[in-house]
């Protein structure tokens, strides 16, 4: 469903992604796991379309990123990092835009709104403008907009960063309702999230992918068996290489 | 060749509708209307002297356009593509299977709406100069079509230069002074100058790239192609430029 191929990115003199390469099939949850500048949002960014690689590709349901982008990005939902949205308008305003952007036929457009309002559960908010949203509500209306097309593949950049217990839980459970028939990447930090969410870990430093395995096969390379301590271990080590 | 253009221009009309709803979501564009109506009422009967002159036409109202929008329209282009960069949505824009010439385009129209409608708000003043005796109105209605070409052209270069800096202020800053440069290049203190210093070749040269002088015919109820040509060729430039400048962010 989603290949990722080789993607490489330089910025200037910093080489922040170094061939990143793995595939997603349907019905799978990747975590897309490391540190803070390891170069993950910058990959879901050339996933995306948003940012040109240097070199690679990415292939979205049979559609090369590079060579066919339009065709692409229209199997491919994305939540930026942040979550950024057009404040001025309200949810269903923000969606109709996005659904007239993607060029959905028509008779559909508010079909596919309401399903999204439903499904992402912001019917409450629908009359507010989404400056005046609390932080879950505005990352909700977000993911609305990702899956409003009903795309075969999500990229979701940090989608429960800076949520509450029970708003992380309200999009978690959003992304395991739409698992089954969607390939989906999710990045975070949050550890403890990854086993609950995810069905697949691939965990990236420094723009290079260090290990790709099950979260439980991931947190079986530490001592103490917690994916936290594997993390560490996994990109501590490569620290110490480096010195 | 029709499917290519089709592909470029997708995202036209949603660009188009957001950024209008945009302008009339926030105060922007009432307080943007308001004012630009009292400056130009201010300018055409103090220091243009409406009433004094006893003649009714409207030539006092429009030797103000350029000078004003020099300053009024990049003041209403500037958030165009700064805004996006701020708030992060242009992300969420290069995201979507659209053209970058429908999102240009789309934007630019936007803008130029809202200078239509302020434009379409000065109409009573065409009603009065009709009231107070007979003009030409053939001539005024030409002025009034040529000076919406001229705000395009303005508008143009504050949206390309909102998508190359990112940043409100700057990108205002910096349209003003360009503007300037085009509309001031007409004016006869500036020309007496640049004939002295190269010679009156150049300063034909110089004059022919003004707003003002593009402008002087249209004034007077002259329709010349080649004005038409200007305003529409110096936009298409900057369109180009801007698509160029707002594509530059998918290289990072």
């Amino acid at each position: 469903m989603l290949e990722v191929k080789a993607l490489e990115k330089s910025y200037g003199s910093k080489h922040a992604v170094r061939g990143v390469s793995f595939a997603v099939e349907k019905g799978t949850v990747l975590g897309f796991l490391g540190p803070n500048g390891a170069g993950k949002s910058t990959t879901m960014r050339m996933i995306a379309g948003v940012l040109e690689p240097d070199s690679g590709d990415a292939v979205i349901d049979g559609k090369s990123i590079i060579s066919d982008r339009r065709a692409a990005q229209a199997s491919l939902g994305y939540l930026p990092e942040g979550a950024p949205l057009y404040e001025d308008m309200t949810p269903p305003e923000f969606l109709r835009f996005l659904a007239e952007a993607r060029a959905l036929p028509r008779r559909s457009r508010q079909d596919a709104v309401d399903r999204a309002i439903a499904d992402a559960r912001i019917l409450s908010v629908s009359h507010q403008r989404i400056g005046d949203l609390s932080k879950g509500y505005r990352r909700r209306v977000g993911l609305a907009g990702a899956i409003l097309h009903d795309p075969p593949v999500l990229v979701l950049d940090e989608p429960t960063d800076g949520l509450d217990p029970n708003q992380k839980r309200a999009v978690r459970a959003l992304i395991a309702r739409m698992a089954p028939t969607k390939a989906i990447i999710i990045s975070t930090h949050t550890l403890t999230e990854v086993p609950a969410m995810c069905h697949r870990a691939v965990l990236i430093d420094r723009g290079r992918v260090i290990a790709d395995d099950t979260p439980a096969g991931l947190a079986r390379r530490s001592e103490d068996g917690s994916l936290e301590s594997a993390f560490s271990r996994l990109t501590d080590q490569d620290e110490d290489e480096n010195l | 060749m029709s499917g290519y253009l089709t592909r470029q221009m997708s995202g036209f009309s949603a660009t188009y509708r957001r950024e209008l709803g945009a302008y009339f979501a926030t105060p922007m564009a009432y307080v943007f209307l308001a004012v630009f109506l009292l400056a130009l009422g201010l300018f055409t009967w103090e220091a243009g002297r409406f009433f004094d002159r006893g003649v009714a036409d409207l030539q006092p109202f429009f030797v103000w356009h350029p000078w004003l929008y020099m300053i009024f329209l990049p003041a209403l282009a500037m958030r165009l593509w700064a805004d996006e960069k701020a708030s992060g949505t242009d992300e969420l824009l290069l995201s979507l299977p659209l053209g970058i010439p429908g999102l240009v385009l789309g934007k630019l129209m936007a803008a130029w709406t809202v200078a239509a409608a302020g434009l379409l708000l000065t109409l009573p003043m065409w009603a009065s100069v009709n009231f107070l005796g007979s003009p030409d109105n053939t001539a005024i209605a030409l002025a009034y079509f040529v000076s919406l070409l001229m705000a395009g052209a303005y508008l143009s270069i504050g949206a390309a230069v909102s998508a190359l800096t990112g940043s409100q202020v700057t990108s205002f800053v910096i349209s003003v002074v360009m503007a300037f440069m085009f509309t001031a290049a007409g004016w006869p203190l500036v020309l007496s100058t640049v004939q002295s210093l190269f010679g009156t070749g150049f300063a034909d040269i110089v004059a022919r790239f003004s707003f003002i002088t593009q402008f002087e015919g249209a004034q007077r109820g002259v329709l010349e192609l080649r004005v038409v040509a200007y305003f529409l060729g110096f936009t298409a430039t900057f369109v180009f430029l801007n698509c160029l400048w707002a594509s530059r962010q998918r290289l990072g």
